[in-house]
């Protein structure tokens, strides 16, 4: 991660970063919310070469400039250079740099003490992880599955529903799963891509240890974020498990027969999210699972896949919010961008996501014109009650 | 004399305070561009939205004498958006929309920041069979901008400069009265930028901002034929490449063609890469066309000078696409991030001269290298450029790259050839060599226009 200093000149800033493939419009987002060329990622890479050259000093206004990106990798896709694939490390470098000095924006400073004093970023007491599961079975060795959770799913409302909603799909189905309850531990993808390389390690080798006497080989995520950071940066660590995205898993019983989804009659539009389709290239089982159920009609956004807009959660801006506030919200405009394509329902596989683009419809007062949910919704609202 | 805190406060009035900043990071951001020229910081930036907030920041800034700046993507690579004498830099980029297309008129309307790539991509989805000439610029660039600076693209070879191709203009003069120019100001259409009036869009095209700011543009749109394609040639006779361009264009068949040379990869050293591109609406036109082409050049064919290079499907992607990529990978070639060009307007008859000019430099300055030539109308000139990578992190090597670029620069001088958005430096070598009397025509016409000097101050400064 530190060869940034020695690599992090070679931007040119050309501005291909700022566009998804057609260059239709601009796709980075804190360069859409805030439109200087400061907020797009050739001006954060300038800024840092700055600051590391001691040509700027630090600022809070700087470190907000550096922590409003979402790490949704947009620029990577994007930028024509060699060293492409290591922008979002460049960032995480100097991110990790600011957090050694204690110079971080005072959301971000909270976000950490959240995490490393009650485990999630909501300051919500760890006995309270599990209010959402009511009765759903702790996992044992000898399930097939772990069914790891996450902060927003056990904390957050909306990432509660999600929650119990993949539950009810799964024991429907027959799957052999449990889930840690309130021993659950924060995955620490966000204090990653905030640079708490500390915490993060911390994190990480807590859970690898739990999943190992636990003898943990299959885990199911229910976010997105999970499940890059189990899959890709826990294995440094000692991980050994194989690693799921719930759609996956629902995608396969539902080629399996073992879900039948009823008739729907509804007009969706799917939002990819960044750590499932451009850091994990999981694009297909979403939209597969959404296509299997009758009476649906799936359209696309005019930026989908790998030109998905971030909704602008990322890097723990679902609760730092550095983005919002503003008509030019990244959530916001594709809450509209939905809506203008005529669909009724905006499917989502991301509880951060999910509570990301709620909250947006309801400030565009698209309440009673468009419905956020998640897959796992979709789905099960369609099965048969139990 | 207005203090900076009540010109803040007075910017945020006009534009609401999420788009003004007189912070350091876009201070230090928009005091440089990626090329060689030093950095000089605004006191502030802001971004406005509408025609009325331009001329209401331009008023406030001509009454207390602020420099003013207006800013696309700042892509010149020349510093001729670095604020040299400080003031108000305006970024227009948030003036993005597209006003209309007259499929029938073949023009489009933009707004001032509306970029290269947004109008490419708004054509190919509302009105594929029309284009515009796409520059090889990245798609940040703004379609006034590269107006501004008499860009070229891909439709240069048969229509001239892209500057050429302007169908009216609408502008806030540095006195603040928002004007409109050429058939837009006696018509509801935009048509021309002048003819069969007087044509005043030559008192803003070319001057770098330093009489007025563009707010709106009227570009002439051209037919989009179904089917495109590269032919490629290869010479190593720097020699003939003047007279292939010439017989290339003399068939009155091609979209565009670009020469390009460089030393690396070693497989591309002392040869000469001849690009020419034809279209079509059937296969038996681009056949037909093929087939001129090939005509055109038989002669060399048989003397084995040219040769002919079948395209692989993985290399003729980067050739065709519009803009190329290729064009902002050469910043990485010294693993840098540096890059500037040296471009001259000259006679196309200068090729020879103006390659071995190059590779001497090249050679003398230890940087690397890399032309690309376009053919600028049927043969009337070309844009040859003496490009150069370094590496940004090493301050020798970048100080080498300038002294490079200026003894190119000087060179293209002498032998007849006129520098394309030329530097401050490369202004002042153009005005020492400039008639008199055309040089005090333009003092006249600064003075006249913008009596304060607050306009880009510093560039096409007549002393």
């Amino acid at each position: 991660m530190q060869k940034y200093v020695s690599q992090i000149h070679r931007c040119f800033r050309c501005g291909y970063c700022k566009f998804p493939t057609d260059y239709s419009s601009f796709n980075c987002p804190s360069y859409r919310r805030f439109r200087f060329d400061s907020y797009s990622t050739g001006g954060r890479l300038w800024l840092i070469y700055a600051w590391l050259k001691g040509e700027i000093e630090w600022s809070e206004h700087f470190a907000e400039i550096l922590y409003a990106c979402t790490t949704c990798k947009n620029c990577t896709e994007q930028c024509p250079m060699k060293f492409a694939p290591d922008i979002v490390d460049w960032i995480v470098g100097a991110r990790s740099d600011m957090v050694e000095k204690g110079k971080i924006p005072p959301r971000v400073a909270r976000f950490f003490e959240a995490v490393n004093s009650y485990g999630n970023p909501f300051k919500q007491l760890r006995s309270a992880r599990a209010a959402w599961a009511s009765s759903t079975k702790r996992y044992a060795p000898g399930d097939e599955y772990l069914l790891y959770i996450g902060c927003l799913g056990s904390y957050d409302e909306n990432g509660a529903k999600m929650a119990r909603s993949l539950v009810d799909i799964l024991n429907a189905s027959g799957v052999s799963f449990g889930i840690l309850g309130k021993e659950e531990e924060c995955c620490g993808n966000e204090i990653y891509m905030l640079g708490e390389t500390g915490l993060f390690q911390s994190l990480a080798d807590k859970n690898n240890r739990q999943f190992k006497e636990l003898g943990v080989s299959k885990v199911i995520t229910l976010c997105p974020h999970g499940y890059h950071t189990m899959k890709n940066l826990y294995p440094a660590s000692g991980g050994n498990f194989k690693v799921y995205h719930y759609t996956q898993i629902l995608s396969d019983l539902i080629k399996r027969h073992k879900i039948r989804p009823a008739r729907a009659k509804a007009k969706v539009t799917y939002h990819d999210p960044c750590f499932l389709g451009r850091y994990n290239n999981v694009y297909e089982e979403p939209r597969q699972i959404l296509q299997s159920i009758p009476g649906i009609e799936l359209v696309e956004m005019e930026r989908s896949r790998k030109d998905a807009f971030c909704c602008g959660g990322g890097s723990g801006n679902f609760v730092t919010d550095l983005l919002a506030g503003s008509a030019d919200s990244p959530a916001r405009i594709r809450a509209r961008e939905a809506y203008e394509i005529g669909a009724d329902t905006l499917a989502v596989a991301c509880p951060s996501c999910l509570t990301m683009l709620t909250d947006a419809v309801k400030s565009e007062n698209l309440d009673d014109k468009l419905v956020v949910k998640d897959v796992s919704r979709i789905l099960k609202e369609l099965l048969p009650a139990r | 004399m207005t203090t900076t805190s009540a010109l803040y406060d007075s910017l945020v009035k006009i534009i609401g305070k999420d788009f003004v900043s007189g912070h350091k990071e876009e201070r230090y951001f928009y005091a440089r561009d990626g090329g060689v020229m030093p950095p000089h910081e605004p006191d502030f930036v802001v971004m406005p939205k509408t025609p009325a907030e331009v001329q209401e920041i331009v008023k406030l800034a001509n009454k207390d004498r602020i420099p003013i700046v207006p800013v696309g993507a700042g892509l010149a690579l020349t510093g001729l958006v670095i604020p040299q004498r400080g003031g108000i830099v305006l970024d227009m980029k948030r003036m993005d929309r597209i006003l209309e297309v007259n499929k029938k008129a073949r023009y489009v309307v933009v707004e001032a920041g509306v970029t290269q790539g947004a109008l490419k991509s708004y054509l190919q989805k509302h009105h594929p069979q029309l284009r515009h000439s796409i520059p090889d610029a990245p798609p940040v660039a703004t379609i006034v901008a590269n107006a501004v600076i008499h860009g070229q693209g891909r439709l240069s070879q048969q229509h001239g400069f892209n500057s050429d191709m302007v169908s009216g203009l609408e502008v806030v003069l540095p006195t603040g009265e928002l004007c409109c120019i050429g058939s837009c100001s006696v018509s509801s259409y935009w048509f021309s930028k002048g003819a069969p009036l007087p044509d005043l869009s030559g008192l803003f095209l070319g001057w770098f901002g330093t009489t007025g700011i563009i707010t709106k543009l009227g570009l002439k749109l051209y037919p989009c034929k179904k089917m495109r394609e590269v032919m490629l040639f290869l010479t190593d006779k720097a020699e003939l490449v003047s007279d292939i361009m010439l017989r290339l264009s003399h068939t009155e068949m091609i979209e565009d063609v670009v020469v390009s040379a460089q030393p690396l990869p070693l497989r591309f050293r002392g040869t000469f890469w001849i690009m020419t591109y034809i279209t079509g609406d059937s296969d038996e036109e681009l056949e037909f066309k093929r087939k001129m082409v090939w005509d055109a050049l038989w002669e060399y064919f048989e003397n084995r000078d040219v040769g002919f290079l079948s395209v692989s499907p993985d290399m003729k992607a980067p050739l065709m696409s519009m803009p190329s990529k290729d064009t902002s990978r050469f910043a990485d070639v010294a693993k840098g991030g540096g890059f500037q060009y040296a471009g001259p307007i000259t006679p196309v008859e200068k090729f020879p001269a103006f390659m071995r000019k190059l590779e001497e430099v090249a050679a003398k300055y230890n940087v690397f290298y890399a032309s690309t030539t376009r053919l600028i109308g049927p043969g009337h000139c070309m844009m040859f450029s003496f490009s150069f990578s370094f590496n940004r992190a090493n301050a020798d090597e970048m100080a080498r790259a300038k002294r490079a670029l200026d003894e190119c620069s000087k060179f293209a001088l002498e032998e007849g050839g006129v520098l394309w958005k030329a530097d401050i430096d490369e202004q002042r070598l153009l005005m020492d060599k400039m008639d008199p009397n055309t040089l005090a025509l333009m003092k006249k016409i600064r003075q006249l226009l913008d009596p304060n000097g607050i306009m880009n101050p510093g560039n096409w400064e007549v002393r």
